[in-house]
């Protein structure tokens, strides 16, 4: 049991961090501020998500565990609100999504 | 293994710093000194130096943030490019980096037990604070009371930094007064009209504020303890500012408060200091709080860490304030 729930943890672990370089590849790579911020997004919520529940197995029923939920609550209220924010402002700046033309804009 | 996570922070950290130097979008400059300080703080972290990586997050990486940017929003976004003395600046940091470095070679290896630093008087900290004190976090000791000066010094340095950022930048307060017109206005202030961040912040503040309370008071046995908790109470009335508008903000806070936050909380600080004479101790002695000189103790810090709380949230929410109320120029 023990160790089975090791073997789950690490693996959340693992696809967590593949999360986040998912996005941070993505955030480099792709063309426009819209679709950089969608892949560093998406793939934030996902990861903190992995990443928590990956760390939440090792601390076993305790203390930490109820810390770590709450820490993943946090996040997965203020990430997503975050993203909201920054495309909302981009938006009315201004930034016209969809045109791949827009690299001299966000830099 | 710590080696390993702190060279590659460390790394982090010179890469950021550099990028800080050579960028000149100040908006970029000061996100990255934001980076900068959460870097700093998982360092301290990694150190096991909790209470100081609490500080560096919450100040270092919160407030300083906000508070760069509201002094952006007076500025321009672009730095003035300075050729003059270039070559001045450059020398003279290329001599301190090789002093420094040339320093580094006396220093002890990290955790070295022969250090200097853990034969004076740390051990006897460690030592005598279960019995003198009897709280479990003796980072929390060592501030609050056998370095009670130290911490008091500090705290003056901010109420100082207060009385000057008030003296530089509060020109106008007539601003905020209803009567000026200004606060009629005060509904398109903030994101008001965007209703996802009004409904997560609104939601989130009094947990923020409640966090703050925590570490406030759990600062004798976590990390945690006046000048962080002050600033993440400010945090999330800042946050309150930014949803609401400042007028908003500053009803409920209103500008006498925060001044009285300030030098009531410095005045606390002293006054604790004063009641240890009045009682019979030394200035700063808690000892004789409180029959038990040990509850003494516990007493005293635990009003000494609330006047630093109350002090130091007022002051950042004041310099909050004084940045907010001024017109780009």
């Amino acid at each position: 049991m023990d160790s089975a729930s090791d073997v789950l943890s690490w693996i959340l672990l693992a696809l967590g961090g593949g999360f986040v370089f998912v996005g941070g590849l993505g955030a480099l790579r792709l063309p426009n501020f819209y679709t950089r911020m969608h892949a560093a997004s998406l793939t934030d919520s996902m990861a903190s998500i992995l990443i928590l529940l990956g760390i939440m197995l090792q601390a076993g029923w305790s203390l930490a565990a109820i810390k770590l939920l709450a820490i993943l609550a946090f996040l997965l209220l203020t990430g997503p609100t975050a993203s909201y924010a920054l495309a909302n402002a981009a938006l009315l700046s201004g930034l016209k999504p969809g045109s791949s033309a827009d690299e001299s804009k966000e830099n | 293994m710590v080696i390993l996570f702190a060279v590659f922070l460390l790394t982090l950290l010179v890469l950021t710093a550099v990028a800080i130097v050579r960028t000149e979008n100040l908006f970029v400059a000061v996100m990255l000194t934001g980076i900068f300080s959460l870097l700093m703080a998982a360092n301290f972290f990694v150190l096991d130096a909790a209470d100081v990586a609490l500080t560096e997050a919450a100040i270092g990486a919160g407030i300083t943030t906000v508070l760069f940017l509201g002094a952006l929003a007076l500025t321009a976004e672009h730095e003035k490019s300075v050729s003059a003395g270039r070559w001045l600046s450059m020398g003279v940091v290329i001599v301190t980096t090789l002093v420094l470095i040339y320093a580094t070679f006396d220093k002890p290896r990290l955790g070295d037990p022969q250090a200097p630093v853990h034969l004076h008087v740390a051990p006897w900290y460690l030592d005598k604070t279960p019995e003198i004190i009897g709280i479990p976090n003796v980072v929390t000791a060592v501030l609050g009371s056998f370095r009670g000066y130290d911490t008091l010094g500090e705290l003056f340095v901010v109420f100082t930094a207060f009385i000057g950022v008030l003296f530089i930048l509060s020109g106008r307060r007539g601003r905020h007064l209803p009567s000026n017109g200004r606060a009629s206005s005060s509904t398109d202030q903030g994101l008001g009209h965007h209703l996802i961040p009004k409904v997560v912040g609104r939601l989130l503040i009094p947990f923020i504020v409640l966090f703050g309370f925590y570490v406030q008071f759990h600062g004798e046995y976590g990390p945690g303890g006046g000048f962080q908790a002050g600033a993440i109470v400010a945090a999330g009335i800042i946050l309150y500012a930014l949803l609401e508008g400042e007028t908003q903000a500053l009803k409920v806070v209103p500008p006498p408060a925060l001044m009285g936050m300030v030098v009531g909380g410095a005045v606390l600080y002293g006054a604790v200091g004063i009641a240890g004479i009045v009682l019979g101790g030394n200035f700063l002695d808690y000892s004789v709080l409180a029959d038990n000189p040990v509850t003494g103790q516990q007493i005293g810090i635990l009003i000494i860490e609330l006047g630093v709380g109350i002090a130091v949230c007022g002051a950042l929410l004041s310099i909050f304030h004084a940045f907010a109320a001024r017109e780009p120029s």
